[in-house]
């Protein structure tokens, strides 16, 4: 049962972190690929640390004691993905905009309006 | 064979993936959102290698390349934007 | 010296939960836990915002309220961003949003949340703290509209109300 619930976790976190490899070559520019490169692996990789949470959790029930600290160690792990990754994508994304580089097929470019004025 | 070892190598794959963009990359911040994308998946296969060796020094050391990749990438993003340093 | 103590409890809150082994602490690591998180205090002691309200249990309890919502906004992100990828069906563009909030917490959460959620990705935030969006998916309604509040609506759903309860 818990096996089961395991191998959902680490399929959901691989799926999404292999989309995002793959978002990473298909699209077309920086921005694009930032949507890609941020949000799958931040998802995928909250699934990978919870797999590893439940993990530990189990083995911990079944009297193994130091696997606690594998699950409290593994949520650290897991908020320091989800602050750092969106964070780490508008620094990116504000330096590729001010160093020159236009979307791509852009509609519409209000902070380029902006700038010019 | 350890289902966290075959999720490892599945990882490794798409690490490879990434790099090729990271080796294409026609601007300088294509390379960054590759390497930026390259280090999130590394601290999921540091998580993954710790619970199957059950050692959790692994686990300690991807908290740590965590945060130590965050400022790396807010400094190279400082850097590319022409700013001071 | 609020600012002090506060730091030093959570650096010794942190020292307990990481050296947590299945076993009730020592003596000697009690200790060591006191000595640095009083050190590591005073370095982070003046980072932290000095006219900064302290969070009420209210407001963690909005927070846990919170992240049901945001989860689901989430993983319909990633799905939208996975048919994005197997079709490659783009618009993009970037737009101006005018939030209207006031300080950096409530920015921080809105920004951070308008990056993990569907089609969107923050790219500026100006000195009024106006919002510039990548949007992958420009839609024309967003031009015709002129009331801000339904202009977010397209964007980022409630949550800059969200931002608002939580931050200020």
């Amino acid at each position: 049962m818990i096996w089961e619930i395991i191998y959902i976790c680490l399929g959901i976190g691989i799926f999404f972190n292999l989309l995002a490899s793959i978002g990473l070559i298909r699209f077309p520019d920086v921005y694009t690929r930032l949507h890609a490169g941020t949000k799958c692996t931040t998802f995928g990789g909250i699934f990978i640390s919870l797999a590893v949470i439940i993990y530990g959790l189990w083995k911990w029930y079944d009297g193994d004691d130091a696997m606690i600290s594998l699950s409290i160690h593994a949520f650290f792990a897991m908020l320091a993905i989800l602050l750092t990754n969106p964070t780490g994508a508008h620094a990116i994304a504000r330096a590729a905009h001010m160093s020159g580089v236009k979307p791509a097929k852009a509609v519409v470019d209000e902070l380029e309006e902006v700038k010019n004025d | 064979m350890n289902v966290f070892m075959i999720a490892l190598v599945l990882l490794g794959i798409s690490v490879a993936i990434a790099m090729i963009r990271v080796l294409l990359g026609p601007t300088i911040p294509d390379r960054i959102v590759g390497l930026d994308t390259i280090n999130t998946l590394v601290i999921a296969g540091m998580l993954l290698f710790g619970a199957a060796q059950k050692m959790i020094i692994y686990i300690d050391v991807a908290i740590v390349y965590a945060l130590l990749s965050y400022i790396t990438t807010l400094f190279i993003a400082k850097y590319l934007q022409g700013g001071e340093l | 010296m609020m600012a002090l103590v506060a730091s030093t409890v959570v650096c010794f809150v942190l020292w307990l939960l990481l050296t947590f082994n299945g076993k009730a602490w020592g003596n000697d690591e009690i200790i060591a836990g006191i000595i640095f998180s009083i050190i590591g205090g005073a370095i982070t002691a003046k980072l932290v915002e000095k006219d900064y309200k302290p969070m009420s249990a209210l407001r963690w309890l909005m927070f846990i309220a919170y992240l049901p919502r945001f989860f689901y906004e989430m993983a319909k992100a990633n799905f939208d961003v996975a048919y994005r990828v197997i079709t490659g069906k783009i618009n993009p563009g970037i737009v101006k949003l005018k939030p209207g909030l006031k300080n950096n917490l409530s920015v921080t959460i809105l920004a951070n949340s308008i990056t993990l959620t569907p089609g969107t990705l923050t790219v500026d935030v100006d000195e009024e703290k106006n919002l510039y969006i990548h949007w992958i998916n420009v839609k024309d309604k967003f031009f015709e509209e002129d009331d801000e509040k339904c202009r977010c609506r397209y964007i980022c759903s409630t949550f800059p109300d969200w931002a608002r309860r939580l931050g200020e």
